[in-house]
């Protein structure tokens, strides 16, 4: 079968992250980025149904800091093409870039899956995978834990919150939103990324059209400020209990 | 029929016979020296003297299956045993293990973590490595930072992740900070731009990462002018000498023990207060069975006031592993998970059996590895693990 994976870097909160002087934007002189944790799965899961069913896996990426390490690495555990969109424009909301990269998905197809990670830490609002299959009207799964190929269609679990989980068919090509794969991402050899990085090229497309305005304006970006502290209950369970109704029906909330 | 260098870097499984090395393998004659002394010989399916059966008989598949060499963790005791010197730790071993790493579908989650972690950031921790030099702010004695004061230093020290970043393991910093100032050693650390030396991913099969690590310390070495090495990790001062050496390491390498130690003259009469401690020393496997150091670090504890020093049962070339080695820093949930017994648990029973107040160590690995054994076996109010420069600082006048 033959799948696209959408990646994405999101910055690397092994630094603490900084406001940069414009009060809108991270600071990102020490900023690294590192592949988003839910794409990572993505391919994860994209590579497993390769080993299933045979096929092509392609990564496709805007470009960023560090991505090519990402696509090379990626060509490393499996993946057979990857393509870098160069010259997009800086700053775009997940709508602007969904919008970009539906329109280089697009051109790559046919393809039977389109996974890319359910939300992103740079974000969280998940709308990436919805709005690239929107724009292929192709139908949409996300939270997606497990993929089986069958044929025509594919039957995909999805994950509800407090432990449920639904079993869907879906007709292919299809787009998924992938939460985890079936197994945790693998490891890659240094040496075998080192290698792919000498007999393998990234291809890179230009970033094509209009990506549109942003719909949203960042005003302001802020550290959360410490404002209170917690209190704890001292006592027994019940003197405890009995205090805590106290105080939650002082506040109105009983 | 043709002889190659005798360089461990060049062997590889497939010109193994045509080297020196692979004539020593082909002497072997199964006296099982290496399965019996082996730490975990006996939970290991395959353990050396099997291997060595099993490759004379072209089945070595078979063992990289078995992913025995997960349960190897580079002691050097049956290298150190061997009748016919047989390298298997240098040679034989690693190469295995770098098969049967390359081969592994499943990577234990924490190795795997630790291996991209020290490939990312420079160190397993997972630490930023901007942080590298933090615990500098806490020194009590002035710490020179190389990239941010580049004149030339007489000691290069190569601080090493645990030590840098680990709780227990800045305790080692600021004790090795406050010895070296108060010998007037002129000295200067690397700070963030210093990375992990790289044995560990070597010896835990991942040569692709230390070939990577190895390239950009080296490089590092040759911006900076020192004149010798000084390290705080055994397996750090290890791969230096036997991997960095071959690499065009020109300095000479000390770790902070065997420095130490040659200074004992000059450290000796500052060592004023006394430590009313039972001491008794575990072996770091990388100084001890294949560095030989077992005397430098018991002449530097017997130089402090009060300490008496004993010896656990099995000592010197006899000592037992931590179990740290070879990436078994990370594998201790994978071993637990298949019902072998930790050996940093067999071994703090061992130290606890001496009657000594305090276990004394040289490797980085150790400190955090016996601390958590001793809670586990349930000894942790009997004794107290120290760094050998911990002791040495705190037998020091304030």
């Amino acid at each position: 079968m033959n799948i696209l994976v959408l990646l994405k870097m999101v910055p690397d909160v092994v630094e603490e992250l900084e406001v940069a002087g414009d009060g809108k934007s991270l600071d990102t002189s020490f900023l690294r980025t590192i592949i988003n944790e839910r794409d990572d799965h993505a391919l994860e899961q994209a590579i497993l149904l390769k080993e299933r069913h045979g096929g092509k896996v392609t990564v496709v990426a805007l470009d960023a800091p560090d991505i090519d390490d990402t696509l090379f690495a990626a060509m490393a555990k499996g993946a057979d093409r990857a393509v870098k969109i160069t010259d997009a424009p800086e700053g775009m909301t997940t709508q602007m870039a969904a919008k970009l990269c539906g329109q280089v998905i697009a051109g790559l197809l046919p393809a039977d899956l389109i996974l890319t990670g359910v939300q992103a830490l740079d974000d969280l609002d998940g709308l990436s995978a919805a709005l690239v299959a929107q724009q292929l009207n192709f139908p949409y799964i996300g939270v997606v834990t497990a993929v089986t190929a069958n044929g025509p269609t594919a039957t995909v679990i999805k994950e509800f919150a407090g432990g449920v989980r639904g079993e869907f068919a879906v007709t292919l090509p299809a787009v998924l939103g992938v939460q985890a794969a079936e197994k945790p991402p693998r490891y890659v050899p240094v040496a075998k990324v080192r290698a792919v990085m000498k007999t393998n090229k990234i291809e890179t497309v230009a970033a094509p059209g209009e990506a549109g305005a942003a719909q949203i304006e960042v005003r302001q970006l802020a550290k959360p400020v410490v404002s209170s502290h917690a209190e704890m209950l001292e006592g027994s369970p019940e003197e405890a209990a009995g205090k805590l109704v106290e105080l939650l029906a002082q506040r109105g909330l009983l | 029929m043709p002889v190659i260098a005798e360089d461990a870097n060049e062997i590889t499984l497939e010109n193994l016979w045509n080297t020196p090395e692979g004539q020593r393998v082909l002497s072997c004659m199964q006296c099982g020296m290496c399965a019996g002394t082996c730490p975990y010989g006996e939970v290991m399916e395959y353990p050396p003297r099997r291997i060595i059966g099993m490759l004379k008989a072209g089945e070595l598949d078979t063992v990289l299956r078995s992913q025995s060499l997960l349960t190897c963790v580079t002691c050097y005791a049956c290298m150190n045993k061997c009748p016919r010197g047989i390298r298997l730790t240098e040679v034989l071993l690693p190469l295995v293990k770098e098969q049967t790493f390359i081969q592994l579908t499943d990577m234990p989650a924490e190795l795997q973590k630790a291996l991209e972690n020290t490939d990312r950031y420079g160190n397993p921790l997972g630490e930023s490595p901007r942080k590298r030099a933090d615990w500098v702010k806490t020194s009590k004695v002035p710490v020179r930072i190389l990239p941010a004061d580049r004149k030339p230093t007489d000691v290069l020290w190569f601080v090493e992740c645990y030590t840098a970043y680990h709780p227990r393991g800045q305790d080692n910093c600021r004790a090795t900070a406050k010895l070296f100032h108060a010998l007037g050693v002129d000295f200067a650390i690397l700070g963030h731009e210093e990375k992990c030396a790289g044995e560990c991913a070597r010896l835990t099969g991942e040569t692709g990462l230390f070939d990577k690590l190895t390239d950009y310390t080296m490089k590092l070495f040759g911006k900076y002018k020192f004149n010798r090495l000084v390290t705080s990790g055994a397996h750090a001062y290890d791969t230096f000498v036997h991997q960095y050496k071959p690499r065009g390491l020109q300095q000479d390498v000390d770790h902070t023990v065997t420095f130490l130690a040659s200074r004992l003259d000059q450290l000796k009469p500052k060592l004023k207060k006394k430590l009313n401690y039972t001491v008794t020393y575990h072996d770091p496997c990388a100084l001890s069975r294949h560095n030989g150091l077992y005397d430098q670090p018991r002449k530097l504890l017997q130089a402090i006031p009060g300490v008496k020093l004993v010896e656990m049962e099995h000592n010197r070339a006899n000592g037992i592993c931590c179990g740290g080695g070879g990436g078994g820093m990370w594998l201790d949930t994978y071993y637990k998970a298949k019902g072998y017994e930790r050996l940093s648990e067999r071994r703090v029973k061992e130290a606890i059996a001496t009657g000594a107040d305090v276990l004394a160590v040289a490797c980085p690995y150790e400190v955090s590895r016996f601390e958590d054994a001793l809670k586990t076996v349930g000894g942790n109010s009997k004794m107290i693990v120290r760094d050998v420069v911990e002791l040495l600082a705190e037998a020091l006048e304030d």
